[in-house]
């Protein structure tokens, strides 16, 4: 019984991470803002890649929107790659991670 | 008419020019009171000058500036600027233009200048390595792939200059650090190579002397220390477990190894993963203070007299400042400039230092003994800023 309350309880924070509204445009200001200049910081400039992997859509297409937002959430151990949780909602990473495989953080 | 020259009159003509007097176009002036800041994402320089705290001018088509520094010429004329693009531009202070630029690689961190002058290294990303230039021409004269294995070339960091027209660096995949000794021709006469220095060196400093080369390291704790006076000691290890026992905090910028803040017999190195300035000993190398301070430290730079320390912070802690008074190794002060502080550089005896601000589109200059702004300048999104009197110090 438990098993199954934590398997619908799974998909329902899934459901509620899928159905996360788009941040509103002064937040999407605020998240362009993070990614060019903090996440720029290691990335590089035009985020074409630094100390930290390029982030441009060819780069990022093979993997997958879920294990890209997570990597931006939690981080990844073993690297220099920090988690991000603190500063970000799950909704506003995977807008982040549309918006990186789209382009549309470069000029 | 009488059109003989009469030298005489040629003279006093000469000689009652206005103090400008041009040579070409280039303004009569010393350079010692000169500078850049660069703007990051204009790909721009700003010039400036520390008399008066004010703007020169400017010149654009740098390229990618992001994590940008500078080097500059024996006669604190030109600044070499390494962009992240790999691009690498002589640029002179004086006219304020563009004398050469070049593409030299993909993706690029950071350069040097000889001991001698004649010679400009530039490390590189992508492809792992370093370059090296003559500084007259920017004609290439060598290339140093870091090859630490079959195929594999690593990232390059904390490439400065060091006495014996030498030039040292760390491998960041590799871990190891190499000293390479040009020949007259600025080819590579010798290359030591010193492996197994510890995880990950992010960056890297010369001690003012040129003797000590230390490489921070951000995949353990501690520093990778070489005496350049005797290589044959090898790498030696030192604050080995500075952050035993405590939790590493997330470190969302690397931190710097810019210079060497130095007071009387010790060092302040920032720690990584921990909110701490480390003081060391620079006779023991051992650690004789940990000073608790607001955020994870990029830069802890010391004012040139060594009594002040200052230190800005990743984010995303980086709008402010705090200042640590050597003697009593307390905070005396937390400055609040704004968001996005990238850098600070010291007047070259210590009255006065810039700051960048890159969120308020700002440098700011401070009184560093009434810790009070005395000037604000604008900027495009400011990062690095760099005085001429780098030019004259080794490591710089």
């Amino acid at each position: 019984m438990k098993q199954v309350i934590g398997i619908a309880a799974s998909i329902l924070l899934a459901q509620l991470v899928q159905a996360a509204p788009e941040p509103d445009a002064a937040r999407q200001a605020e998240l362009r803002h993070l990614v060019v200049q903090d996440c720029g910081a290691c990335h590089g400039a035009g985020l074409k890649g630094g100390l930290g992997p390029s982030l441009l859509p060819g780069r990022l297409a093979p993997f997958p929107d879920d294990f890209l937002a997570e990597t931006i959430l939690e981080g990844r151990s073993g690297t220099a790659m920090p988690p991000w949780k603190r500063f970000l909602a799950p909704g506003e990473a995977r807008w982040i991670v549309r918006r990186l495989k789209e382009g549309g953080f470069t000029p | 008419m009488n059109r003989q020259i009469r030298p005489g009159l040629l003279l006093i003509a000469l000689l009652s020019f206005p103090v400008t007097l041009p040579a070409g176009d280039v303004p009569c002036r010393g350079t010692g009171d000169l500078g850049i800041i660069v703007e990051r994402m204009r790909g721009a320089v700003k010039f400036i000058e520390t008399t008066q705290n004010s703007l020169l001018g400017e010149t654009t088509g740098l390229g990618d500036l992001s994590h940008a520094s500078a080097v500059f010429s024996r006669d604190e004329r030109y600044a070499f600027v390494f962009g992240r693009d790999g691009g690498l531009t002589k640029v002179d202070l004086l006219t304020r233009r563009i004398v050469k630029r070049i593409l030299q690689a993909g993706n690029s961190i950071g350069g040097a200048i000889s001991q001698d002058g004649r010679f400009v290294a530039v490390s590189n990303y992508e492809p792992g390595g370093v370059r090296i230039f003559r500084a007259d021409t920017l004609e290439p004269v060598a290339d140093i792939p870091a090859e630490y294995a079959p195929g594999r070339r690593s990232k390059v960091i904390g490439l400065v200059d060091a006495p014996g027209n030498r030039f040292v660096f760390s491998l960041w995949d590799a871990g190891e650090i190499w000293v390479v000794t040009l020949d007259d021709h600025g080819k590579p006469a010798e290359v030591r190579k010193f492996r197994d220095i510890g995880r990950n060196p992010y960056d890297a400093l010369v001690t003012p002397d040129g003797r000590y080369y230390i490489a921070g390291l951000f995949g353990e704790d501690g520093m990778a220390l070489l005496d350049l006076w005797n290589l044959d000691a090898g790498v030696r290890r030192i604050l080995p477990d500075y952050g035993r026992g405590e939790r590493k905090l997330p470190v969302y910028k690397m931190p710097h190894l810019e210079g060497w803040a130095i007071a009387g017999r010790t060092a302040w190195v920032p720690a990584v993963g921990h909110h701490a300035v480390l003081v060391i000993d620079t006779e023991t190398w051992k650690e004789v203070a940990r000073i608790p301070v607001h955020g994870q430290p990029v830069f802890v730079m010391a004012r040139p007299d060594g009594r002040q320390v200052w230190v800005n912070f990743a984010f995303p802690d980086n709008d402010r400042i705090q200042i640590i008074d050597t003697l009593s190794r307390r905070i005396v002060r937390t400055l609040r400039p704004g968001k996005g502080i990238l850098h600070m550089e010291f007047e070259p005896r210590g009255e006065e230092v810039w700051i960048s601000v890159r969120d308020r589109d700002e440098v700011q200059v401070y009184d560093t003994e009434t810790l009070e702004r005395v000037a604000t300048l604008p900027a495009n999104k400011p990062s690095g800023i760099f005085l001429t009197a780098r030019a004259h110090r080794t490591g710089l």
